[in-house]
């Protein structure tokens, strides 16, 4: 995964900007614009690694079973084999077993959740686009329930994130379809189909939910809350290739989607094939959904809040903004994650209901933003 | 099969074009735009160093010969070649090295600073030995239309017409040897009027081929080295401005009747509707003649 856009050659520093502003000067720094968006982004990068580094080691160390911070690296950097020593049975076994899985896919999930805002806001050239709002997690989540409900098992481990992938694919292009008239997506359009989905997604949903036993009731309604407790290293290996898979793809067409912003002639007037990029990047957001959505259930918000910060803090452009929202949405999760487990302990919050707690008066925020911007909706 | 979608496919550089030759032409065009056939056979040729205006009245078809020549639309019949090649030979993106085009409006989805908006002009080069340039260009770009000054702010807070020049200066940075603008006057003022059209006859010096959608028949005659009148979707008439711009012609195409008369200074063709009896009468304080 390429976390950096790559390192472009130096360009011409902003050195002029210290003089009085001269002719000459002032044409040096007009090109200023770039180069500084580019610093920013560099230290939001760092910021936010430095930041999953430093949550994901607390991640693992905080718990019912305290461990120290120094005996959690020693024990990674045994197992990797750079010296180190082991810990005793029960804290390896709390640490491998049941601390990392659960970091890893938090991080996996939180990854997969921001990128695939940043794509979704990008290929509709919408603020408002996530998978969450516009339904696809909740096509995706039909897949996963129809799953466990019927108790389907052909592809062992895959079943249930094949199932939500198919699902979320057939939403995703379901909501394309609807939502485009003429090129492009009207805000009330998108957010009406999101309401229709999401309703009709609840419907199918509770079907299965009357058609399932008791013992599958249960799994289904922990796993639609939300939550990680089930972490596995089994389950990080059945949404590993999905969120890989679209994490790596996604930054490639980063450039691309700053075309897209400038609508849909005009890219393809710079060399965009429109067509095919738009299909591409709804096939990519219905893998991070769907491998989101299959382990850890309907995590809204994400999504829409991540790309959204980053956006203010470090501008527009798709570059830096979709590996940042990858980043920024691990760092997300992980922080959630550990907070649901530690707030009220023992007991557990769900992950999926703290989430929606915090995104939807950001939500909120946001629509009353643009529209004192904007003045209104198109 | 995930390679190969994302594989950047070998893309031929434009050659250089010698002053004079076809850059693109529409032959026998014919578009449907559902039901409506909008273009009803046009062969039109845009030259390299020419400057070609299309004009015509609402709804001949100028906007759906330019995007037609832009390759954005398919031709029901006829042809569209450019740089020697039907237009849906090429890819998109040998396309974007060839031809640049402005639309009529510019929308941005997200809040890019104007320098980004402008940038995004060289994103057909992204790979090629000229992308070197890329600096340069855009500075220059951005000097060309006065959008300068304004570099670093975003684009959503600017004004219409100052939209309209961040677009040209985009297109500008674009550098392709076939040169489209669609109405880039709409918006604009007296003075950027002046200045888009001037830059048109700069580009064309160069060696571009300009098509430029024009309302205002004055700018026509002033600066373009041919005019193409549109009438339902067929060429009225095509030649230089003096020939084209007759007054019995235009009075027909855009059924309202229209003079033209030589500038009193330098002979240009000036086109005025024939207004006699539907307006104020001009009347001037004391009827001073005398020259300033």
């Amino acid at each position: 995964m390429t976390l950096l856009s790559k390192p472009r050659k130096p360009h011409k520093a902003p050195k002029a900007s210290a003089k009085a502003p001269t002719k000459a000067s002032t044409k040096a720094s007009v090109l200023a614009v770039t180069p500084q968006r580019r610093g920013t982004a560099a230290l939001l990068t760092l910021g936010l690694i430095a930041a999953l580094a430093l949550l994901c080691l607390l991640s693992a160390g905080f718990g019912a079973y305290p461990i120290p911070l120094g005996d959690v690296l020693s024990s990674v950097q045994h197992r990797v084999g750079l010296g180190g020593y082991s810990l005793d049975r029960v804290a390896e076994s709390v640490l491998w077993n049941v601390r990392l899985p659960r970091v890893t896919l938090a991080l996996l999930v939180g990854a997969s959740l921001g990128c695939a805002g940043a794509l979704m806001q990008g290929v509709f050239g919408n603020p408002l686009a996530e998978p969450g709002v516009i339904g696809i997690s909740a096509g995706a989540a039909v897949g996963a329930v129809a799953a466990i409900a019927f108790g389907l098992n052909f592809l062992g481990n895959w079943t249930v994130t094949c199932c939500a992938f198919v699902a979320g694919l057939a939403t995703v292009l379901l909501v394309y379809s609807l939502s485009r008239s003429g090129g492009r997506t009207e805000v009330v359009t998108l957010i009406l189909t999101g309401i229709a989905v999401n309703a009709f997604a609840g419907a199918l949903i509770g079907l299965f939910i009357f058609f399932a036993d008791n013992a599958q009731l249960t799994q289904i309604t922990f796993w639609q809350l939300g939550s990680l407790s089930q972490a596995t290293w089994p389950k990080v290996l059945a949404v590993l290739p999905c969120a890989l898979a679209g994490l790596a793809v996604a930054p490639l067409h980063a450039r691309k989607l700053d075309l897209l912003a400038l609508g849909e002639r005009p890219a393809r007037h710079l060399g965009v094939d429109v067509e095919r990029l738009r299909i591409t990047l709804v096939l990519v957001v219905a893998l991070l959904t769907a491998a989101a959505v299959a382990v850890a259930g309907i995590i809204a918000f994400v999504g829409l809040l991540v790309p959204h910060l980053l956006r203010m803090a470090a501008g527009p452009g798709h570059r830096f903004l979709v590996p940042g929202s990858a980043l920024g949405g691990a760092v997300v999760l992980v922080g959630a994650d550990l907070a649901a487990r530690t707030v009220a302990q023992p007991a557990e919050l769900p992950l999926g209901v703290l989430t929606a707690l915090f995104g939807s008066p950001f939500f909120f925020w946001l629509l009353r933003r643009t529209r004192r911007r904007q003045g209104g909706w198109a | 099969m995930i390679r190969s979608w994302f594989a950047v496919r070998a893309r031929e550089l434009p050659e250089a074009v010698a002053p004079g030759e076809t850059v693109a032409e529409a032959d026998g065009l014919r578009v449907r735009l559902g039901a409506r056939e909008v273009l009803a056979g046009v062969s039109l040729a845009a030259r390299a160093g020419e400057v070609l205006a299309l004009v015509g009245p609402n709804g001949a078809g100028k906007s759906t010969l330019l995007a037609a020549i832009a390759a954005d639309l398919p031709a029901s019949d006829g042809a569209v070649r450019i740089c020697g090649r039907p237009a849906d030979a090429w890819t998109a993106a040998e396309l974007a090295l060839r031809r640049a085009m402005l639309p009529q409006s510019a929308t941005l989805s997200f809040p890019f600073a104007v320098e980004e908006v402008v940038r995004m002009g060289r994103a057909p080069w992204a790979g090629t030995p000229r992308e070197d340039e890329d600096d340069p260009v855009v500075a220059e770009a951005m000097a060309r239309a006065e959008v300068t000054e304004f570099a670093a702010r975003p684009f959503s807070a600017l004004s219409g017409g100052e939209r309209a020049r961040v677009a040209l200066a985009r297109v500008l940075a674009q550098r392709a040897p076939l040169l489209l603008l669609d109405e880039p006057t709409a918006a604009l003022d007296l003075r950027h009027q002046e200045l888009v059209l001037g830059v048109c006859r700069e580009r064309a010096a160069a060696g571009d081929a300009v098509v430029v959608v024009l309302h205002d028949l004055g700018l026509a005659a002033a600066y373009a080295d041919r005019v193409a009148v549109l009438h339902e979707g067929r060429i009225a008439a095509d030649g230089v401005p003096a020939d084209v711009l007759d007054g019995e012609l235009l009075s027909r195409v855009y059924r309202q009747p229209v003079e033209v008369l030589p500038h009193p200074r330098t002979g240009a063709p000036l086109v005025v509707p024939v207004r006699d009896g539907k307006v104020r009468p001009c009347i001037r304080q004391g009827e001073t003649e005398g020259e300033p």
